[in-house]
């Protein structure tokens, strides 16, 4: 047992390797003198001096941030609201219809949602900047919180209901006092998810984005011709520090604060 | 009662037709013109010539090698994980790198996979090299399996906890080897993961773009490159359009496979 | 439930925040005030000095947004409701922009500097009369190649590029334009030849080229070439200059049979809403001095004549990248060719692609 434990730890720390490799690498090259993420000079820390002083990239990122704490939020909202009303369905063919279009959203090409988009706003009338790419990373964002958020109501025991309504409680303490607490782990998972996607979102930010807003992603993009900065590379690192504190810090929330020793997170899938 | 809970897809209504529905049709009607806005079925009819139905094959074959190896590396990794203490963490730094920005993680490739890059200098220790790896196919299954391997690895992982212990123990009393064990109890308890799994690689693999240029060299072309293509560079939204309306079609055909698989189980 | 709104309410007041930071920050560098002047423009194609110069020495505040290719930016001014005073498209795309009305006139009374602008470059077919558009750079189509990888072989001309030692050695632009002009070329043929028998000869021409074909790729070819990757590549010739400063074993070279000459110029698209201070600027930017700047900066070949007196002399006297008369002679433009002679180049080069292995 002992030899096939070792066996495990050396395939999952090949696996941790390869998926950290490109990080590392770029992280390395953040330190180059040279400016260049290949022919590594000298050590340097200005590209990290750089990104506190270029205001227009800490503008970008502060744009973000914004949008993907905004769309996040927001596609929770809805995404529990649906995957409530969902959950509650009675027609299950009627129910199943509706996830599977929940699920063709979820499964598209970034290009195919990026492009309908585009077309939509047009149609609509929406200019494309700040709102445009809000309203997308929400569009986006809503099923992969429906997906992290149903199985946690599937699983909960309709007795726990029942009792709370023997017990007099109205329709909308019933929903504040034990749906809500006993999904909460899926929505936090739903939150996280939406709010990471959207962070990294590249594609359709990339259609939708226009004049006078940017994103981190679609910058880092525009900068492919001339050669990206390395002043990205330090400004990544940076958010990918952040990042994983956060990460750490939200597992050890949820693992305080769930009942269950597990967080149980549902299939994400983009 | 019943009317508030109604009351609660009003949002999630209004989200499904105006970004769902609304685009699927869209795109289905700007599908029938050609780039004189003209009405029109050769966009259809293009799609089954040669240059674009082997296109989609071609498509449909490396989707098909990138899911099978992401299955292959991930179902080992999910069940090992489940065999760590604080399995959760492990299973979000495992998500973690995903979070970078793509391009960036590419053109780090592009340094790793070089003819001078570090595993180049690595083979060259044995000396295995140069040899190229960037622009071959190799190269590009393995960042595309990068890209996707987290897709896998979660929904394994879930199936993976959500089986009991007993059912194993039962089987290894019962004088199951470790490999019957694996073949007959826990593979088949945690296909259903698997399934969603393949799901979420395969059909966003049909249509990944960028990095079969950064990686492949346009070696690889897919329908996402040339749905790009079409959208962004030739502005010829008809034919682009008609491609996109294929993919969804793979896409609801592949759900409903999956899901009627499920129901049989 | 408590957890849960109590979460919400801290993202959203981060998110505030955020907003709040974000038009703070504008405010104070002046966004906010009517007085701007939005610039759309290829990414760092531009000394940001000059834009710090510009804003001083006029008091208008200057947005810089970029985009990374000229469809892209066709799209964005036909489907936003934005208000781009300044774009540099490529000529082939202003021609487009003028067929589809989407540029204001240019008024020459505010633009004295133009007279420091080579008349070669001036009154070319893409806009007669610079009616809409001012030269910002221009350059070649040309051959990078690295002389020690090649071992001292000299590359002149397109149909070098067929040459067996070359196996798997060639880097290739992901453009229908470049790559089939490249073969019309080797031929003897016009860049912008529509004769459908022609093309298709060209591009029977180009699946003899297949196995020297390392890869066909973007903007990474720099970083590709700088590296060794390979040893050839076709580029542009600003882009050449860069790498040719970072790598010492690579040259550049205008191939004999002819090639493409362009232009990036100076537009003000209809979307403008400051269309004075646009004008202010391209006089700004015509300045020899400022254009002397700027070029130093990007390293693209200025059009500026009087520019050139605040250039090194072994920049200027680069016929490589300031090639002479008698060179630029037999250079072409890319001509708009409509839309159905660019699709079937997009077709015949999507085959092209295809036909790879």
């Amino acid at each position: 047992m002992g030899k096939t434990h070792n066996l495990a730890k050396i395939y999952l720390g090949a696996v941790f390797a390869v998926l950290y490799a490109p990080i590392a690498y770029l992280v390395y090259y953040s330190f180059n003198s040279g400016g260049t993420m290949y022919a590594f000079e000298e050590f340097t820390w200005e590209w990290y001096q750089e990104v506190f002083q270029d205001t227009r990239l800490f503008v970008i990122l502060l744009n973000t941030i914004t949008i993907a704490l905004l769309s996040a939020a927001i596609s929770t909202v809805i995404g529990v609201l649906g995957a409530i009303a969902l959950a509650n369905l009675r027609h299950r063919r009627m129910r199943n219809a509706l996830l599977t279009l929940n699920n063709v959203m979820l499964v598209s090409p970034d290009v195919i949602i990026g492009a309908s988009f585009l077309i939509l706003f047009a149609a609509i009338g929406i200019q494309l900047g700040f709102t445009s790419v809000l309203l997308a990373h929400i569009a986006f964002s809503v099923p992969i919180v429906v997906l992290m958020v149903l199985p946690k109501l599937q699983e909960m025991s309709p007795t726990l209901i029942d009792a709370a309504r023997d017990l007099g409680a109205s329709w909308w303490d019933v929903l504040a006092r034990v749906v809500i607490p006993y999904i909460t782990p899926g929505i936090m998972s739903g939150f996280f998810m939406a709010l990471t996607y959207s962070l990294d979102d590249f594609a359709v930010t990339f259609f939708v984005t226009g004049a006078g807003f940017s994103t981190l992603s679609v910058e880092i993009y525009s900068m492919a011709r001339r050669g990206i900065s390395l002043t990205i590379n330090a400004l990544s690192t940076l958010v990918f520090l952040v990042t994983l504190l956060l990460v750490v810090g939200y597992y050890i929330i949820s693992t305080r604060a769930s009942n269950s020793r597990q967080v149980r997170w549902g299939v994400a899938s983009r | 009662m019943e009317r508030i809970r109604n009351l609660f897809l009003v949002p999630y209504g209004v989200w499904l037709l105006l970004f769902v529905i609304v685009p699927i049709l869209m795109i289905g009607y700007y599908s029938f013109f050609d780039i004189d806005g003209v009405l029109t079925l050769n966009n259809y009819k293009r799609f089954f010539s040669p240059t674009y139905f082997s296109m989609a094959l071609r498509s449909f074959w490396y989707a098909a090698l990138i899911t099978v190896v992401c299955l292959v590396i991930a179902y080992p990794t999910a069940y090992f994980l489940t065999k760590t203490k604080h399995k959760q963490l492990w299973l979000l730094l495992i998500i973690l790198p995903s979070w970078m920005n793509l391009l960036l993680k590419t053109y780090a490739f592009i340094g790793i996979l070089g003819t001078h890059g570090p595993i180049n200098a690595f083979l060259g220790v044995f000396g295995l090299a140069p040899r190229q790896i960037l622009f071959t196919d190799f190269s590009f299954i393995l960042v595309a399996v990068y890209i996707f391997i987290p897709f896998m690895i979660l929904p394994i992982f879930s199936a993976l906890e959500k089986l009991n212990p007993s059912l194993i123990e039962a089987a290894y009393d019962l004088g199951a080897s470790h490999w019957v064990a694996f073949r007959r109890v826990i593979f088949p308890l945690t296909l259903g993961g698997v399934k969603s799994g393949v799901q979420a690689v395969f059909i966003p693999s049909l249509s990944l773009f960028m990095i079969t240029r950064l990686i492949a060299g346009n070696r690889v072309i897919t329908l996402g490159t040339a749905i790009e293509q079409h959208f962004l560079v030739t502005q010829d939204w008809g034919m682009g359009s008609a491609l996109a309306i294929f993919l969804v079609i793979a896409m609801g055909l592949s759900m409903w496979f999956t899901e009627r698989g499920r129901r049989v189980r | 439930m408590k957890r849960v709104i109590q979460m919400f309410i801290a993202v959203l007041a981060a998110a505030a925040l955020c907003m709040y930071a974000t038009a703070r920050i504008n405010h104070l560098q002046g966004y906010s005030s009517g007085n701007t002047l939005t610039i759309y423009n290829w990414g760092d194609y531009i000394d940001p000095d000059l834009i710090t110069a510009f804003e001083e020495e006029t008091g208008i505040k200057v947005i810089y947004e970029t985009y990374e290719s000229n469809e892209a930016m066709l799209t964005k001014i036909a489907h936003g409701g934005h208000s781009f005073d300044i774009a540099v498209p490529s000529d082939y795309t202003i021609s487009r922009m003028i067929e589809q009305n989407m540029l204001i006139p240019l008024d020459h009374s505010l633009i004295p500097n133009l007279k420091y602008i080579d008349e070669r470059f001036l009154d070319l077919s893409f806009d007669p009369g610079n009616k809409y558009s001012i030269p910002y750079f221009w350059g070649t189509v040309g051959i990078a190649y690295n002389r020690e990888m090649l071992e001292g072989k000299e590359i002149t001309s397109w149909n070098d590029l067929w040459d067996e030692s070359l196996r798997n050695q060639i880097l290739l632009v992901d453009g229908a334009r470049e790559v089939i002009g490249m073969a019309l070329n080797s031929l003897g043929y016009s860049l912008n030849e529509t004769d459908p028998e022609k093309l298709l000869e060209a591009q029977q021409k180009l699946f003899d080229l297949v196995p020297n074909v390392r890869a066909i790729v973007g903007d990474e070819i720099k970083m590709l070439l700088s590296t060794e990757e390979a040893a050839v590549g076709i580029v542009w010739s600003g882009e050449a200059g860069a790498i040719l400063d970072e790598n010492p074993n690579l040259d550049y070279v205008i191939p004999t049979e002819g090639s493409n000459i362009w232009f990036d110029n100076m537009v003000i698209p209809v979307t403008a809403r400051n269309v004075e201070a646009a004008h202010k600027f391209i006089n700004f930017m015509l300045d020899p001095e400022n254009a002397a700047q700027n070029t130093l900066y990007v390293g693209y070949s200025t059009p500026n004549w009087a520019a050139m007196e605040y250039l090194p002399e072994e920049l200027i006297n680069d016929e490589r990248f300031y090639p002479g008369r008698e060179i630029t002679d037999k250079l072409e433009l890319y001509e708009n060719l409509g839309k159905h002679n660019q699709a079937y180049y997009n077709e015949l080069f999507l085959e092209f692609k295809m036909h790879r292995k």
